[in-house]
């Protein structure tokens, strides 16, 4: 199709319907140029690529079917687990309705029991802070724990620019890092490589594996690269004066915040320095105390598959003579209101981080994470990412969906994932300020759906392509774009001669 | 009862014979079947591909062309989920709240073909004969937005003469999934090999399911693979008896000759 | 200059405008668990060692006969018992003779002992869960984080069945460590080993 650009009057909007654009209300998404929420291709581009890579593919086959098969097991034992969910899904509404009265309360109690709180209205403001409360110290390293609000702000690479070596201690983390690789993978962000790949990137990294008198004996079993990953980092977690951590949870009224985790890396900078500085996305918020009591359950099961995770710490402020002394709290914006002021797309800010719709995508399960472009890959990725930057610098991600609904089964929040993954192609189709070939199609289309006499001849245009066909079973495979697009690997049905409500209509006349 | 006969417009216009078999299923069974002439598209398409201000046209004709239907019947779970889960929404966010709520009471008559002969006529053996090996593939709008479960297996298993083979995965997705097919081909297509592959696996001779376009999509790849295993909607099985059974089996069953015949 | 935080909280109250949605929040999940003591330890016992945490029961007299058998387990037969260390308010009688008491020396110091003893608050059955919450009896956070192998006290009392019923006992403000089984991971390939940083041998002495 080729149709000049032009300008077409919009279908008035309901009143109270929020207008489409990156900015709802003029909220701030979260700015271009800093932290790691967008990519340098679309995904239908990036995920070309890694289709082809077989070992990616096996990778992430195994991978995601392992833990599919262990969340199923741990779930299913649970006799109130969709109770759990649906008190998880209302407790997140509830603590997004009263939002701002939540942090303010968490505030006072931080600060009450010791700890310092601090407001990043982006990215930058929080990369900051966090450099200038480090450089306070005199310490030129930190040790960090897994955090996807880090990630997201590009937290590192601020440090870096600064003179600051942050050392990664999670072991996925910590092989994304060693290998100067992105995170595919909210829980597992190295889940695109396989042992050997691991191997082979601690052999070619680590200090221990270095020199002629080295011992380079490391067998590509998940246990001894453990191992290796703890030789490598004892010494830098004794050492460390600084560390820097997310937060999974936060609660309000008590001030306490909590970390999940299962090798010890987080307990060790939770722990051992004298300064922690926590980076946490406003939404991560829970009203009471009490409502772990859901989380708990919800969070370790969906993750992990494990009925709980081997370590969760939690600590309200400092603690004399246990732990760090000095203790501070980000309180991270970077597009999160933004987020809330869309009623349909909010729902995306209840998410836990847990990955199990990650792990149930057949899309994700085939183009790996970084085919999103963004540190919050896969179904939740395709929904968050795309609102905390503004649909349209992410807008290829609300249809890197098939709508299978699989994620929104195995969100222990119940996100209506694939509802929000159509609302925000609604919100792409409604921000475009010149006509594409694709809207005039569509245009066309809902014209002649729309009437009994245009769809009876917009069909008999259909069935006139027959002769394409020249009297196969299949139309040609050599067809123009879009079509092309399904027949590149897929036949089509040569439209036949009659439709059905033609035949109907000749055998039992006109029905209303 | 009388069943006004929703085709959906992909059925309608490259699919008929799936149809025209739900038609002579519900004749057979004992009921009227009216096929109301307005009908055209339940508006899915536009929804799901961004289009949602275009689809209030859309949804309001169904809407229209339905009016007054006692119980609609559709061979398609996913534009039924549609209606469902989608129609009153669009509506209602055009501000069109009136016709929203008759969209919704429409909705609350809409049954899937499988959801409406085991959960409304209560019939699970349909009569029909069908002596192939068939695996069945449960389309996710199906499986998981209007939960049909295991009901179009009770209906299969109750047809005389098929031998049904478990699919490997079935649940898994085939990578349909609307305009995502055509946006996304390339991920679309690795969807659709792992699925032909499981199908293929099976050695069934027919891969069936209750959606017309998952089977359209899933049918061009086996077609395009000279596989030999073809794809038949859950309707056409349903209908088929010993008469209509044809020796060759190409499948086109109870239904005259000329409508459902691809010629050019 | 507004400052980030009045900014933030005016961009919250721009999002969520006048009408804020009341939420009731369903709480039909469940928050007891009614099966009798003996069967809780048995459950607890089970998902310890589906953990790969080795568990050792005892009386109550035979406590400290068995956290000796419980350091042979994790330790080797002939440890020294100068290199346990012990939370300060674990009871005389559990302690190995010789053992080093904590002294509050710093943290890392603590990374030369061998084993740590320490008791617990609270003991979830069906996670196989046990709580420390930094009181005298589960010591302070890097006793049972440095030392490689972790033994611990648990007696009947301390079992509960869920964890709604374990947060209800715990104070929020202790620094709390919910520990189930020794370290793990499941970064490769997502397949679960044990042993990295934290303890690589969890040893439970179940009293009852």
């Amino acid at each position: 199709m080729t149709t000049a650009p032009e300008r077409t009057e919009p279908t008035p909007l309901a009143p109270g319907a929020p207008k489409s654009g990156t900015t709802f209300l003029g909220l701030p998404t979260a700015p271009r140029g800093v932290g790691h929420l967008r990519g340098d291709r679309s995904f239908p581009d990036a995920a070309r690529g890694a289709l082809r890579d077989g070992q990616l593919r096996a990778n992430l086959g195994h991978a995601t079917s392992t833990i599919r098969a262990k969340r199923a097991a741990v779930v299913g034992e649970v006799p109130d687990w969709e109770q759990l969910r649906q008190a998880g899904k209302a407790l997140k509404t509830a603590t997004m309705a009263r939002l701002d009265e939540h942090l303010v309360e968490l505030e006072r109690q931080v600060t009450a029991r010791g700890g310092t709180v601090h407001w990043a209205r982006d990215a930058n403001e929080a990369n900051a802070i966090v450099t200038r409360l480090v450089q306070a110290t005199g310490t030129d390293e930190v040790v960090k724990v897994k955090s996807m609000a880090t990630q997201e702000i590009g937290l590192n690479e601020a440090l870096e620019d600064a003179g600051i070596t942050a050392h990664e201690t999670d072991l996925a983390e910590l092989i994304v890092q060693l290998g100067d690789d992105a995170p595919s993978h909210i829980l597992v962000p190295a889940i695109h490589k396989n042992r050997a790949e691991i191997r082979e990137i601690f052999l070619r990294t680590m200090p221990q594996f270095q020199g002629p008198d080295a011992d380079r004996d490391l067998p590509a079993e998940p246990r001894r690269l453990a191992m290796a990953a703890r030789t490598h980092l004892r010494e830098r977690f004794l050492r460390a004066r600084v560390a820097i951590s997310g937060a999974n949870f936060a609660i309000a009224e008590t001030g306490t915040l909590a970390v999940v985790e299962s090798e010890g890396n987080g307990r060790m900078c939770l722990t051992l320095p004298q300064t922690l500085i926590t980076v946490m996305g406003i939404e991560k918020l829970l009203p009471t105390w009490q409502d772990l009591e859901v989380f708990l359950q919800l969070l370790p099961r969906s993750s992990t598959g494990e009925r709980m995770n081997p370590y969760t710490s939690m600590w309200t402020g400092v603690t004399p003579g246990d732990g760090p002394q000095e203790f501070h709290l980000v309180l991270l914006d970077n597009g999160r209101t933004a987020v809330l002021a869309d009623e349909v797309g909010r729902e995306a800010l209840h998410c836990i981080r847990c990955s199990a719709c990650l792990n149930v995508c057949p899309v994700y399960e085939r183009t790996g994470g970084h085919s999103y472009g963004s540190v919050y890959p896969g179904p939740i990725g395709a929904v968050l990412s795309p609102q905390l930057t503004g649909v349209e610098d992410n807008a290829s991600l609300p249809y890197a969906s098939s709508l299978c609904g699989a994620c929104y089964d195995a969100c222990p929040v119940a996100i209506d994932i694939p509802s929000i993954l159509v609302h925000l192609r609604g919100e792409h189709v409604e921000a475009q300020e010149r006509t594409t070939p694709e809207a005039v199609a569509f245009k066309a289309l809902s014209k002649a759906m729309s009437s009994p006499r245009l769809w009876h001849l917009a069909q008999r245009a259909a069935g006139l392509s027959r002769f394409l066909a020249r009297g196969k079973p299949t139309m040609p495979s050599m067809l123009p774009p879009p079509v092309s697009g399904w027949t590149r690997s897929r036949d089509l049905p040569t439209p036949p001669r009659e439709t059905f409500t033609q035949a109907w209509a000749r055998e039992h006349g006109a029905q209303s | 009862m009388r069943v006004a006969l929703f085709a959906t417009c992909l059925v309608d216009t490259v699919a008929p014979q799936v149809a025209m078999a739900t038609a002579r299923l519900l004749e057979r069974l004992g009921h009227e079947v009216v096929v109301p002439a307005g009908q055209a598209c339940c508006g899915q398409m536009h929804v799901n591909t961004g289009y949602r201000r275009e689809a209030v046209p859309i949804v309001a004709n169904h809407v229209r062309a339905f009016a007054g239907a006692e119980a609609i019947v559709s061979p398609s779970g996913s534009c039924v989920a549609s209606i469902h889960h989608q129609q009153a929404m669009v509506l209602r966010r055009a501000g069109e709240e009136e016709l929203a709520a008759e969209a919704e009471a429409l909705a609350g008559r809409t049954y899937e073909l499988s959801q409406f002969l085991v959960d409304v006529l209560g019939v699970t053996d349909v009569g029909a004969y069908y002596p192939h090996r068939v695996t069945y593939h449960p389309t996710c709008h199906s499986l998981r937005l209007l939960r049909v479960g295991d009901r179009p297996l009770q209906l299969l298993r109750a047809v005389r003469g098929l031998t049904l083979v478990e699919l490997p995965a079935a649940e898994q997705c085939c990578g349909f999934g609307g305009t995502f097919s055509v946006k996304n081909a390339d991920t679309s297509t690795a969807m659709l090999t792992d699925k032909m592959a499981n199908v293929l696996s099976t050695h069934a001779e027919v891969c069936t399911a209750g959606d017309a376009s998952c089977l359209m999509h899933i049918g061009g790849g086996l077609s395009r693979l000279r596989s030999g295993t073809r794809t038949v909607h859950l309707a056409e099985i349903l209908a088929s008896t010993e008469d209509a059974v044809s020796p060759h089996q190409t499948t086109q069953p109870a239904i005259p000759a000329g409508t459902a015949e691809v010629s050019a | 200059m507004t400052s980030a935080r009045e900014e933030v909280l005016g961009r919250i109250r721009t999002a969520l405008g006048e009408n804020r949605p009341e939420v009731r929040v369903p709480r039909d999940y469940r928050t007891a668990d009614d099966r009798p003591a003996e069967q809780l330890l048995d459950v607890l016992l089970d998902r310890l060692e589906d953990y790969k945490a080795s568990v050792l029961r005892c009386g109550p007299d035979q406590v400290g006969a068995t956290v000796a058998a419980a350091l042979d387990t994790g330790l080797g037969a002939g440890w020294d018992p100068g290199a346990v260390v012990v939370a300060p308010g674990v009871p005389a009688g559990w302690r190995p003779d010789g053992a080093s008491e904590d002294d509050g020396r710093p943290a890392v110091e603590l990374a030369a002992f061998a084993a740590t003893l320490t008791g617990i608050a609270v003991a979830i059955a069906e996670t196989g869960t046990l709580v420390l919450d930094g009181g005298p009896l589960s010591g302070r956070r890097a006793i049972s984080l440095l030392p490689d192998c972790l033994v611990c006290v648990v007696e009947a009392g301390q079992v509960v069945g869920g964890v709604p019923e374990a947060l209800h006992r715990l104070d929020p403000n202790a620094p709390l460590t919910m520990v189930s089984g020794p370290s793990a991971t499941s970064d490769i390939e997502l397949q679960r080993v044990e042993g990295v940083h934290g303890p690589r041998t969890l040893v439970v002495v179940l009293v009852a």
